[in-house]
């Protein structure tokens, strides 16, 4: 779920395998609110980038995108519930022409924006504005400390073009904007070093857990972090608590010991959802998929009536067995982790999450009936001809199997299978400035200023 | 975990003008969008405490006209002084 930053809620927690008495906050989570807590808003499957991991599988526009006359009734609609606020993405929301009207609209009506983007338009001009206002945060995304680590996953140039960004927002004084980062095994050992890149920008370290969703399903067994790196991750976490955003995306770690800071539930459908660029209404952002799908905001009792009477979310807020879990002591922790995680990787969601700190997952993953069906991420957007292009020039490790990933997807490899960093580094790719031009908006430029 | 902060309940206090409410069965959620922090009331008193700040001369007045009692104000002292650090509440005076 994405919850952060939700930093102040400390006596939401519980320690290790205990449970909160009956009637306490994580119950009352657990079986929905009237209201989303804040949600992820995705405006656009429009995308200058083509990350191997991308959780909405963006590329091109959809036709059926919300007009702007539809996304501001939206907006009333949140203001009406009192979301407190929306995580925008995409997507690249900002190629989108009406995102500032949409933001405006937003903060106009007290409902606080926060936006990923991958900062290609964030130009000095832009910083500044975004630094004048209280109601709108900016999450930048990389992955990686450096160009070599970070371009692998999101493409040749992005590391650059971040960095640029980053210093936009500094020198516009944009305090504690965030960098967020989807830790992988080969950026999990730049953690300090990401940590530092923050601190010097004046920038919020963020960092969310890899799920093999959208593209991700396709390069989850190659990123994901190894089970060896997994204690150091969770105690680097443990030491920064609230200083390092989490998205509360690693609560399945609380199986190490105490839970991190945050709220250690699947908040998907109680607290928080996912509103794609069509309007569909998923359970959590890395859940697209028809079984994960509740309704559409232009249904006729709009956002509210899928939050509050939708089938999905109202089975997802009944009280959901434990399965195989039940009787680990740490199921208090982790509650079973992901559900989004299982899914997609073609676990029950009654087991254990693929990445079970006990190693329950991975002998889940080792026990499945090879032949056997993993669900597909739906609505898959990626740029087709891009892929082809890059299929040949690249290893095909990370993009190279664009047919894979749209059809059956194929088993997470094991521990021993594992393709080296170098696997994934794609050549120079010199033309980065035309990389980040959206294609179907070709007059919108984003060369570097 | 932290120190005792400085609180004092005796002085008048309001929620910090970039905080809003939102009520909930269990009490209430609140959001401050200059630190984007939430916090959890886990009262409806506490809720109402903080919603009528503003209307008085102190705090503990404040939570007199919510109808706590004096056992618990020791509970809700610590709870607004919480709320404090956090910034969500600031100090100020009756209208």
């Amino acid at each position: 779920m994405t919850l952060a930053p939700a930093a102040a809620i400390a006596p939401v927690r519980r320690s290790g395998s205990q449970r909160a008495p009956g009637g306490g906050l994580i119950e009352h989570f657990e079986r929905g609110l009237d209201a989303p807590i804040c949600l992820t808003w995705e405006l656009t499957y429009a995308c200058n980038l083509a990350c191997v991991h991308c959780l909405s599988s963006s590329g091109r526009r959809d036709p059926r995108e919300l007009t702007t006359a539809e996304a501001r009734a939206v907006i009333d609609e949140l203001q009406a519930m009192g979301v407190f606020y929306v995580n925008i993405g995409g997507g690249e929301p900002t190629v989108r022409g009406d995102f500032w009207e949409l933001v405006d609209y937003a903060t106009d009506h007290r409902v606080g924006v926060k936006f990923s983007t991958n900062g290609s338009r964030i130009t000095l001009a832009v910083a500044r504005r975004l630094a004048a206002s209280d109601y709108v945060d900016v999450q930048l995304s990389l992955d990686g400390a450096t160009a070599e680590v970070n371009d692998a996953v999101r493409g040749p140039g992005s590391y650059a073009v971040v960095l640029r960004a980053m210093e936009n927002l500094a020198t516009a004084g944009f305090a504690g904007f965030k960098l967020s980062v989807v830790v992988t095994r080969h950026n999990v050992t730049q953690l300090d070093q990401l940590e530092a890149l923050a601190d010097h920008h004046g920038a919020q370290l963020r960092l969310t857990r890899l799920r093999p969703s959208g593209r991700g399903a396709a390069v989850w067994g190659e990123l994901h972090v190894l089970p060896s790196q997994q204690r150091a991750l969770y105690d680097w976490l443990v030491a920064r608590g609230e200083q390092v955003l989490t998205g509360d995306s690693f609560f399945h770690l609380a199986g190490y010991g105490a839970s991190l800071p945050g709220l250690d539930l699947c908040g998907a459908g109680r607290v928080v959802c996912l509103i794609d660029p069509v309007g569909d209404v998923y359970a959590c952002p890395f859940a697209i998929h028809p079984q994960f799908l509740a309704g559409n905001v232009r249904d006729p009792g709009g956002f509210a009536g899928v939050w509050r009477t939708s089938e999905l979310f109202t089975d997802l807020r009944r009280p959901q067995s434990s399965g195989a879990c039940a009787s680990c002591g740490h199921f208090g922790g982790c509650r079973g982790g992901c559900m989004a995680a299982k899914f997609f990787t073609g676990l029950p969601l009654d087991g254990p999450d693929p990445e079970c700190v006990l190693g329950h997952g991975a002998a889940a993953l080792a026990a499945l009936d090879p032949g056997a069906e993993i669900p597909t991420p739906a609505a898959d957007h990626s740029r087709r001809e891009r892929h082809r292009a890059a299929g040949a020039t690249r290893v095909p490790v990370a993009f190279g199997a664009p047919a894979r990933a749209r059809g059956r997807a194929h088993r997470p490899v094991s521990a021993c299978d594992e393709s080296p960093l170098a696997g994934l580094a794609p050549p120079d790719e010199p033309e980065w400035a035309r990389a980040l031009t959206p294609p179907d908006r070709p007059g919108s430029s984003v060369a570097p200023s | 975990m932290s120190t005792e902060p400085a609180f004092d309940a005796g002085a008048p206090w309001q929620l910090h003008p970039s905080v809003a409410v939102r009520a909930e069965r269990f009490g209430a959620l609140l959001y401050h969008f200059g630190t984007r922090r939430l916090s959890f009331l886990k009262d409806r008193r506490l809720l109402d405490v903080v919603e009528h700040l503003a209307c008085h001369p102190s705090a503990l007045d404040a939570c007199r006209a919510a109808g706590v009692q004096p056992p618990e104000q020791a509970a809700f002292t610590v709870a607004l002084a919480r709320l404090a650090e956090g910034d969500m509440l600031v100090p100020g005076g009756p209208r």
